[in-house]
């Protein structure tokens, strides 16, 4: 039947130049596996981001028994009358949202929560270690945390400030660094790519000039004659697209798995996140090579 | 079939016009032969019928289709219904005869059932049974160009252009092929073959048009290869 001519005529299409379409299949595998890296690098950060959105920026931890500041040993674990007094202060400043007390049981609930990568320091951190705290969150918090630090140090039965936002922003800067890294590499890739695509459909149509002619000759429609070189073009692309898809399996699980458990907080990609990603890397393949061959026909293929 | 009216074609780059005025026609189920000394413009004509070039100046129907009027995308259309044959074959050397016949079926998208029951039929009507399986580098001259009017008629055309196709074929094998194409015009099918060979014109005896730079210079039933020597 028809599609058997079809597929028959891209066989011999694709063996013909063997060569310069496994050329092609690696260039693309390549280039898709970099801009699916690149776009798990853009999720991750999102994911991180939107982990960390709904967190304040500022604890402020009192202190209790246990504290090992020499400040607490000498004036003694924070009074109720200092914890107040501090969260009035502090929620009357303009630069403060809110200012939430969150009592020594709660923080120790979220401690083991958000440490669930490191089961043996959780095991060794015993309940009462954790010190309450006042959980302030900022208006403005880039432009006023020196403000509000300043006004909270040295305040009576405070033990230390944390800056949430530092965890993250060296963790930022590294995924943000590798990706930019990763999609300028893939984008120079993907117009490798195009130009392979590009080329290895005009070596077909050269190659195939004589089965051509003969074709336009005795009336095949241009569709017809086209077919077979769009569809060597597309299937070339969604080979590299497989190779690419497996390679982004294998770079999440291996490195960006192992990544995470560096950071201690549960803020992994999930499967669905990776197979998003992978068809999204589907969709611009297919389009890349099918657009491609498209054009180049236009171009050397006499109709 | 085909009419020609003040049809001139003139290439790009070239002073004198390839055809000039050219004003003719051919009624279904003629055979012509068209005669003239190299660059008459024979094989302009025949591109001219096929819509490969498009005329300067005038009108050409063929079918009774005005191709001026013919879009692009229905041409193949127009040349399915025309079958050509050339002075070098142009069969593919990687198929055997059969595919090479039935490649002209295929690539318009007729069943395999089709193909199965018409090619072997018109590979017999060329002389050419029980050679279905041989390459053209195995085919002598008469043959391979048998083979290429078994491609060409396959799809039972209106019409069969054929570009000298005796030009690279001796004398004798000649013969054979000319009754190929009088087999096939007496099926109905009008016949239009550019040649230099005198003695077929002289044997045969068909309509004759003489070409002279570009113009129709003789137009004669029953004629002979005359003065072009």
């Amino acid at each position: 039947m028809r599609s058997q001519f079809v597929f028959s005529e891209i066989w011999i299409g694709l063996r013909r130049n063997l060569t310069m379409t496994m050329a092609l299949v690696v260039v693309v595998a390549i280039s898709l596996s970099l801009l699916g890296t690149g776009f798990l690098f853009v999720k991750q950060v999102d994911r991180a981001r939107s982990f960390w959105q709904g967190k304040v920026e500022m604890s402020v931890y009192f202190c209790i028994k246990s504290s090992p500041n020499p400040v607490c040993e000498q004036d003694g674990p924070a009074t109720a009358a200092d914890k107040t007094e501090l969260q009035q202060r502090l929620e009357s400043m303009p630069q403060v949202q809110f200012a939430v007390y969150r009592s020594q049981q709660e923080n120790f609930a979220s401690f083991r929560e958000e440490f669930s990568n490191e089961p043996s320091l959780v095991k060794n951190t015993p309940n009462g270690s954790i010190p309450d705290s006042l959980e302030v969150k900022l208006k403005n918090p880039e432009a006023d945390y020196n403000i509000v630090a300043s006004a909270v140090y040295g305040a009576a039965g405070v033990d230390t400030v944390v800056n949430e936002m530092t965890i993250l922003d060296k963790f930022y800067k590294l995924l943000e660094g590798a990706r930019n890294a990763v999609v300028i590499i893939a984008v120079i890739l993907l117009v490798a790519a195009i130009l392979l695509v590009a080329n290895t459909i005009r070596l077909s149509a050269f190659n195939r000039r004589r089965e051509t002619s003969i074709m336009r000759l005795v009336g095949a429609s241009n569709f017809y004659i086209q077919l077979p070189f769009l569809l060597e073009g597309t299937i070339a692309g969604l080979i590299g697209w497989a190779i690419a898809a497996v390679l982004l399996v294998a770079v999440k699980s291996l490195w960006l798995d192992t990544l995470n458990q560096y950071f201690s907080f549960n803020i992994g990609l999930s499967a669905g996140d990776l197979l998003e990603v992978i068809f999204l890397l589907m969709l611009v393949g297919v389009l890349l090579c099918g657009a491609t061959s498209f054009l180049t026909l236009r171009r050397y293929l006499r109709i | 079939m085909i009419q020609f009216d003040n049809v001139t074609k003139v290439y790009p780059n070239q002073s004198r016009p390839a055809l000039e005025n050219v004003n003719l026609s051919v009624e279904k189920g003629e055979f012509v032969f068209l005669v003239g000394s190299s660059g008459a413009g024979k094989s302009t004509f025949l591109r001219l019928v096929l819509k490969e070039e498009r005329p300067t100046d005038g009108r050409i129907h063929v079918a009774g289709r005005d191709l001026a009027r013919l879009t692009n995308w229905k041409v193949p259309y127009l040349r399915r219904r025309i079958g050509c044959v050339f002075q070098d074959f142009r069969l593919l050397p990687n198929k055997n005869v059969y595919q090479n016949v039935a490649f002209a079926l295929e690539v318009i998208g007729k069943h395999r059932r089709f193909i199965k029951k018409v090619v072997p039929e018109v590979i017999d009507l060329v002389g050419l049974e029980g050679k279905y399986d041989r390459m053209p580098d195995e085919l002598s001259g008469g043959e391979q160009q048998r083979v290429a009017m078994a491609r060409a008629f396959v799809n039972r055309p209106m019409i069969l252009l054929a570009d000298e196709p005796t030009g690279n074929i001796d004398p004798a094998t000649s013969i054979g092929i000319m009754k190929v194409l009088d087999r096939i015009n007496r099926t109905g099918t009008t016949v239009v073959m550019a040649t230099h060979d005198a003695a077929i014109v002289d044997s045969m005896r068909k309509r004759v048009i003489e070409l002279e730079y570009g113009k129709v210079v003789r137009d004669q039933s029953r004629g002979v290869y005359g003065q072009a020597y």
